[in-house]
């Protein structure tokens, strides 16, 4: 064991701990096979579940394995406005996000500089901040869809004010902590505004810049799942919710997993930007 | 329907006293519906010509039935034309639809069973009939169905019938003027409770439950309302009753969150599918022939392209008319059971609509009335909707019941081929019922609401 590598025994050990939870569930959710307590024609109606008295169970991991199947060997089909394949939705669902995303970074970092920059500003902006920071993005979903008068904006809307927060805020917390002595060397060589801003000032707040845009990240593809499920239509969120409908919990599972890969590569994409922009001193 | 009768017939009737005005007994009027599906295209337009025509000569029916008896059918007819041009005029109305203003539609739905007409109208082809590219468009909850509709997403969309009344009253959002055109099913609605309650079925014992209908604005929540009134429960005091989107109520009922619901189907069904409840009465047991959902537009989409809502309607009344028919239940109910409309296992549709189901207690029940399909928005249902929303402070102060429920819920296509035909529409537009053996009487509505003892005026 000794010359094994540590990654190659961490690989090891997850498995071993996946195997364990599946075992797990497996035990866990065995059918307790009660005999039929109903007539035939009765068992007809119902679920197997109902038919032995019971409710209907939590999916076994065959169950699951069987739908991931189904979504992987298929993921494109689109049968109807209503009815497409996981691979669609998500990509509904990404093109929605990085829409979002995307017009809260132009917004948020230009804004943020400016207020980093600016300690007066800095000071008349943080109330509003500060107010606006703390509110859950679907509570403005309604006045989103009221005043914006369309699903899609709406849910693109929700995206960009849950992201631009924590750019904003970082970015403007970088700016005003790039450090002195760097400052007065750029007023020594008496560097005009723009180019301190742009040879001095972004490099040294680029990293907690890429950090704000982490975390933005992060949230805009948590809300936009919640968002979906309450505007419907199309997406990752939708797809949860149309399969909630059908009470179909492995196939929501198979949303679950979906969700969990595709945030994490949004974040692993994040990381690398941001290890590009660090620097040490 | 006897508007499709021959009016040159001396044993047909033009003027007599079904619901519609134009049938001799209700039970006349009922078979003509079904039958009216039979009959298909152009000939129905003529008959409506016709009629009009005859109507028109003839204001007293015993007249013209004695004038046909002594000239004879053919002379009359000739006569007629020769004075008339009836076959320019069967033209002219065959081809008043006119260019369609925009043929690709979207429509907004909830998926229930209520739908039927207006999602089973897509897959089996009724909207294509008509010239029409309509796409049906799933919707997570009611507030969204509103909201999209009032934004102008929707062209037209799937409401409760409650919506379009308190959407132009402005309770509860903006005041807008809406229409309601067609109702889409009446019945199929049922009280359910969590199985852990099978033993407790006289509502008395229900003090303190948990009970979750699908919108404030709904004939789920009045009814439930009503119900739980008549036996004795206020239910704003002695029961919590809270909003859940149907395709949660479920799932909220198997987590014990709630103790029961008065839901649409699928909802019932499927929670006796599931072994989670079961269903305790059935909503028509409540007041037989109940309206639900509606197909509602706004009133701009009504007067802007008058031609595209016409065959938009038409779809649904055809849809509305083939889906009466118990033969085709099963049909239907393979066809909206999919992923993208319903996303139902398919036996749960086919048990709703067949209403040979089970109700959670090991019994089989054979209720074929369980849910029908019956278009026409007769004002007296607005009037009793106005009635429960004061009733329960939904809307306060005096109103004129009449004139919104006049306004909002339109006499229908029926009406409207009849004016754009040059005829009457049938008298009355409003009937009497009763709700749990109670008469209400639509001409005297603020008595009605003053007759309960439990009530918020």
């Amino acid at each position: 064991m000794r010359h094994m590598s540590i990654s190659l025994r961490a690989a090891m050990l997850s498995i071993f701990l996946l195997g364990v939870f599946l075992v797990t569930w497996q035990v866990a959710t065995m059918p307790t096979g009660g005999a039929v307590v109903v007539d035939d024609e009765y068992a007809k109606l119902v679920g197997g579940a109902a038919a032995t008295g019971q409710k209907s169970a939590f999916p076994r991991p065959a169950d699951l394995g069987e739908k991931l199947l189904e979504a992987v060997s298929d993921p494109f089909y689109d049968r109807g406005p209503n009815d497409k394949g996981i691979g669609i939705q998500l990509a509904y669902s990404i093109w929605r996000v990085a829409l979002g995303f995307g017009i809260a970074a132009l917004v948020a970092i230009p804004l943020g500089f400016v207020i980093g920059m600016s300690p007066l500003l800095m000071r008349a902006f943080d109330p509003f901040i500060q107010v606006l920071k703390p509110i859950s993005p679907l509570a403005w979903m309604p006045l989103a869809l009221f005043t914006l008068k369309d699903s899609n904006v709406s849910a693109v809307f929700v995206i960009f004010v849950c992201s631009v927060w924590p750019m904003l805020m970082n970015t403007a917390f970088g700016v005003s902590t790039v450090r002195k002595e760097w400052l007065d060397v750029a007023k020594t060589l008496e560097l005009r505004p723009l180019r301190k801003a742009w040879s001095v000032v972004l490099p040294a707040a680029a990293p907690t810049i890429m950090t704000g845009m982490r975390i933005s990240i992060g949230i805009a593809w948590l809300v936009i799942v919640a968002a979906e499920m309450l505007v419907g239509g199309t997406g990752i969120g939708y797809f949860v919710w149309n399969e909630w409908n059908n009470l179909s919990i492995a196939n929501i599972l198979v949303a679950v997993l979906a969700i969990g890969l595709v945030g994490m590569l949004l974040d692993s994409g994040f990381a690398r930007l941001q290890r590009a922009v660090t620097y040490r001193d | 329907m006897s508007l499709f009768n021959n009016p040159f017939s001396e044993n047909s009737r033009l003027k007599s006293t079904c619901s519609c005005g134009q049938h001799a007994s209700e039970l006349e009027h009922r078979e003509a519906q079904i039958a009216q599906h039979h009959q298909q295209g152009d000939a129905l337009l003529e008959r409506v010509v016709e009629q009009g025509l005859m109507r028109a000569l003839f204001p007293d029916d015993g007249l013209r039935r004695a004038f046909l008896k002594a000239v004879g059918t053919p002379t009359a007819s000739a006569a007629i034309a020769s004075l008339f041009p009836l076959a320019a005029a069967k033209e002219a109305f065959a081809q008043s639809a006119g260019p369609l203003e925009k043929t690709k539609l979207k429509v907004g739905f909830i998926p229930i069973t209520c739908a039927t007409p207006i999602i089973m109208a897509h897959p089996m082809g009724f909207y294509a009939k008509q010239g029409l590219d309509v796409e049906v468009v799933k919707t997570a909850g009611w507030a969204v169905v509103r909201d999209k509709a009032l934004n102008k997403e929707y062209d037209a969309a799937h409401m409760l019938s409650p919506m379009p009344l308190a959407i132009s009253l402005g309770a509860g959002a903006a005041p807008q003027p809406y229409t309601m055109p067609a109702v889409e099913n009446i019945n199929g609605q049922a009280i359910t409770l969590a199985i852990k309650h099978k033993d407790k079925r006289d509502p008395k014992q229900w003090k303190g439950f948990k009970f979750a209908v699908p919108f404030d604005y709904s004939m789920h929540n009045y009814l439930l309302r009503y119900y739980l009134a008549e036996y004795g429960l206020d239910p704003d005091k002695d029961v919590q009753i809270r909003v859940v989107p149907p395709p949660e109520m479920v799932a909220n009922l198997r987590a014990d969150n709630i103790d029961g619901f008065l839901a649409p189907d699928p909802v019932n069904q499927r929670a006796v599918y599931d072994g989670v409840g079961f269903i305790h009465i059935l909503s028509k047991e409540i007041w037989d022939g109940h309206p639900c959902c509606a197909f509602a537009a706004s009133k701009a989409f009504v007067t802007e392209m008058p031609n595209t809502y016409g065959a938009l309607l038409r779809a649904i009344i055809q849809a509305t008319a083939y889906a009466r028919k118990p033969e085709h239940r099963k049909e239907i109910a393979a066809a909206i059971a999919p992923p993208n409309y319903l996303n139902q296992p398919v036996t749960v549709v086919e048990q709703i609509l067949t209403g040979t189901f089970a109700d959670g207690l090991g019994n089989v029940r054979k209720v074929p009335d369980r849910i029908d399909f019956d278009p026409f928005p007769w004002e007296s249902f607005a009037v009793w909707i106005l009635t429960q929303m004061q009733r329960w402070g939904q809307i306060k102060g005096p109103i004129d019941y009449q004139k919104v429920a006049r306004e909002v819920f339109l006499a229908t296509d029926a009406t409207r081929l009849m004016k754009e035909a040059g005829l009457t529409p049938p008298k009355s537009s409003t009937k009497s019922f009763s709700v749990m053996g109670k008469t209400f009487d639509p001409s005297k509505p603020v008595e009605y609401v003053n007759s309960f003892k439990i009530r918020r005026t």
